[in-house]
């Protein structure tokens, strides 16, 4: 008997062995004559447990890791592939800590499935939703997704139904659908987790987008830095065009960047997919009227399209019954950076700070003190321990001037210096500025040599004045988020770690 | 990495200029064909496209991603974003950019290595991270990085 084992080959998992590991299994399959089936699949997201191996037994997927190729030999004398005793084994995937506590709504099959088996995607819920869609045709279909209460994952938090109902409006021969996978935000992969784990589940959220509103043409826009995702995307497109679920009343292609930060700004994305520079546009119009090549399209982040079958196929009713407020349905969070149990974390709106970096993510990696956590990548702010109690929603976060974005929640321990942390926002800002408004192609600039000067103790007071102004100016005059958020992350520092502003005279060489 | 040729640079132009906005397209299968954007292909993807020389070059000095010089035929491209900077990034930014004797961007003087920042390889939970040559690492360390290089047949100065 065949038995079938899971591999990932999720980027994280790769980037920790798990091709060596699958190699090293294979072979040691063949020399002692145990039939085994490797499948490829995507990453649970426990990846402290990374490269993990996962096998089919009677009781369920049991798991082991981290796996090195030296610990295969012994993995087969344990007899693994019966599920056997092993100091590596973590048990029952499902039974985890990790994995019990999530409501894993988006990310139900990453991690289970062959991503680029259509077989297996259907048969673990796969374009049920789709089916729905079709049922309910595009009114109803709209009216479900807004009744969900889902709103933009990549970071805007607008409500998705209002942006597609704005498309179908539109009145145009031809209108798009962009999915937005430019993921540069440090601190966040969910987009490259599912588009590498479940690939499917992003095309069937794109055909229904386009059933709701009435467009026909689809893009999806990849970093370059992705090239796993590339690959699987592409690969997952080809398979739902032979299946005909894809090139009949909707068909798309992957989009490469080339990167540049920017582009994940929807108006500058559309520019690169123009074939342009990635300049930022003055809205209006907006892209619902007029986006890309001028015609009504809707740009979606890959979570939130990613989210849209299962809502159809369970209901609005039910997705809406999680989360908190405004902020309704499941996010999933990234726990990044200095954290010990660090990977993706789907859960309800609504969980605190502290509960996903201290109880989720086990403090730090380091085993030093939290002293800060910076929230929604770059743009995000740095919040103290002091406000963990803060709920993961859009609005409690913007209540205390910053924001969830992506979700990525990347953690520090006390060695941080919130100062050079300032110091290099406005750096990444300068170096990824399309350049088109002033205040961020300049203000940035401005703002390193601003920080440059604190650092070295100059005029600690005056100079710290005008970085507030100048932060004000970036805020209030930017065209978009890059220049217009910078600040989050500047005075969110300034404001929870003054001490590391004011506190000891600097060397130059501490000035990088 | 074969040389420029002009002919074939002609067909990959040709494969791909009839697609919706080709420009990003047809530059990525250019560098990977040839290492990087000559010249000539600029001013032959303008003609291509219907475009001025001076837009193609415009996009391609937008994007980090486009090269107008060749770079060595290693490539380290090192994660310089906070989720990294957290596990000890800078500092091993520093010891990479010494054990090299480059500053970033550069290439190593025997023309063999090239190191280049990257803003987020989305390796984020196993940071920090890197890609050489294409190839995913995380949790990485100066001695793996070093070493990991080396098997490249790469000479490293010690």
């Amino acid at each position: 008997m065949t038995v079938r084992i899971f591999i990932p080959s999720d980027a994280a998992a790769v980037a920790l062995g798990a091709d060596e590991v699958a190699a090293a299994m294979a072979r040691e399959a063949v020399a002692r004559g145990v039939n085994l089936t490797i499948i490829r699949t995507g990453s649970y997201g426990l990846t402290w447990l990374e490269p993990l191996v996962d096998v089919e037994t009677a009781i369920g997927r049991v798991a082991y890791g981290p796996v090195n190729p030296t610990d295969v030999a012994g993995l087969f004398d344990a007899k693994f592939f019966e599920g056997g005793a092993h100091p590596l084994s973590v048990g029952r995937i499902d039974d985890h800590p990790f994995m019990k506590s999530q409501i894993r709504h988006t990310f139900s099959r990453c991690g289970r499935i062959d991503p680029l088996s259509l077989a297996d995607y259907r048969g673990a819920g796969g374009l049920r939703g789709l089916a729905q869609a079709v049922k309910l045709g595009p009114d109803a279909t709209l009216a479900a997704v807004t009744e969900s209460g889902l709103r933009g994952r990549g970071g805007a938090g607008f409500p998705t139904g209002i942006k597609w109902k704005t498309v179908k409006d539109a009145k145009a021969d031809l209108k798009y659908i962009v999915c937005n996978a430019d993921e540069g935000d440090s601190g966040t992969f969910s987009d490259r987790m599912i588009m590498e784990g479940d690939p499917f589940a992003v095309i069937e959220g794109m055909v229904i987008a386009g059933l709701a509103t009435g467009a026909t043409r689809g893009y999806i826009y990849i970093r370059s830095e992705y090239p796993g995702a590339v690959a699987c995307m592409t690969r997952a497109i080809q398979i739902a065009r032979t299946d005909g679920l894809l090139g009949v009343a909707f068909d798309m292609d992957v989009r490469v960047g080339a990167g540049a930060y920017i582009c994940g700004e929807e108006t500058s994305l559309l520019e690169s997919l123009e074939g342009r520079r990635g300049q930022v546009r003055a809205k209006p119009p907006l892209p619902a009227h007029a986006g890309l090549f001028g015609k009504p399209t809707a740009v979606n982040n890959v979570i939130t399209l990613a989210s849209v079958p299962a809502i159809l196929a369970e209901g609005a009713d039910k997705y809406k019954s999680l989360g908190t407020g405004r902020s309704l349905g499941t996010i999933p969070i990234q726990l990044a950076g200095n954290v010990k149990y660090a990977g993706l974390y789907e859960a309800p709106f609504g969980m605190t700070l502290g509960q996903l970096v201290m109880d989720i993510g086990g403090g730090t990696e380091s085993g030093r003190p939290v002293r800060a956590v910076q929230v929604g990548g770059p743009l995000g702010a740095y919040f103290p321990v002091s406000l963990f109690d803060t709920p993961f929603d859009y609005e409690a976060f913007a209540g205390l001037g910053g924001l969830i974005g992506h979700a990525g929640v990347v953690v520090f321990d006390d060695t941080v210096d919130l100062a050079r942390q300032a110091r290099f926002a406005m750096e990444f800002c300068a170096i990824e500025s399309c350049g088109k408004c002033t205040p961020c192609r300049i203000g940035s600039v401005r703002g390193q040599e601003v920080i440059d000067r604190i650092l070295k103790g100059v005029e600690v007071d005056k100079h710290i004045a005008l970085l507030e102004d100048l932060c004000s100016t970036l805020k209030l005059g930017s065209l978009c988020a890059l220049g217009g958020f910078v600040p989050f992350p500047v005075l969110s520092a300034l404001t929870h770690f003054p001490e590391d502003f004011r506190a000891r005279p600097r060397s130059l060489a501490d000035v990088a | 990495m074969p040389s420029w040729d002009e002919k074939r640079a002609g067909e990959i132009i040709d494969a791909h200029k009839a697609m919706e906005g080709a420009t990003l397209p047809i530059l990525h299968a250019v560098q990977d064909a040839f290492g990087f954007i000559t010249d000539r292909a600029i001013e032959m993807i303008a003609d291509a496209l219907n475009l001025s020389r001076a837009e193609v070059h415009g996009v391609v000095s937008f994007y980090h991603d486009f090269r107008r010089a060749p770079a060595g035929p290693h490539v380290i491209r090192l994660c310089r974003a906070e989720a990294c900077q957290a596990m000890g990034a800078d500092k091993l930014a520093q010891q990479m950019r010494e054990t090299l004797g480059v500053d970033w961007h550069g290439t190593t003087t025997d023309g063999r290595v090239t190191l280049e920042p990257v803003f987020c390889l989305g390796l984020c939970s196993c940071a920090p991270a890197a890609m050489l040559d294409g190839k995913v690492m995380g949790r990485v360390d100066h001695a793996k990085l070093t070493a990991a290089t080396l098997t490249g047949s790469t000479r490293v100065k010690a």
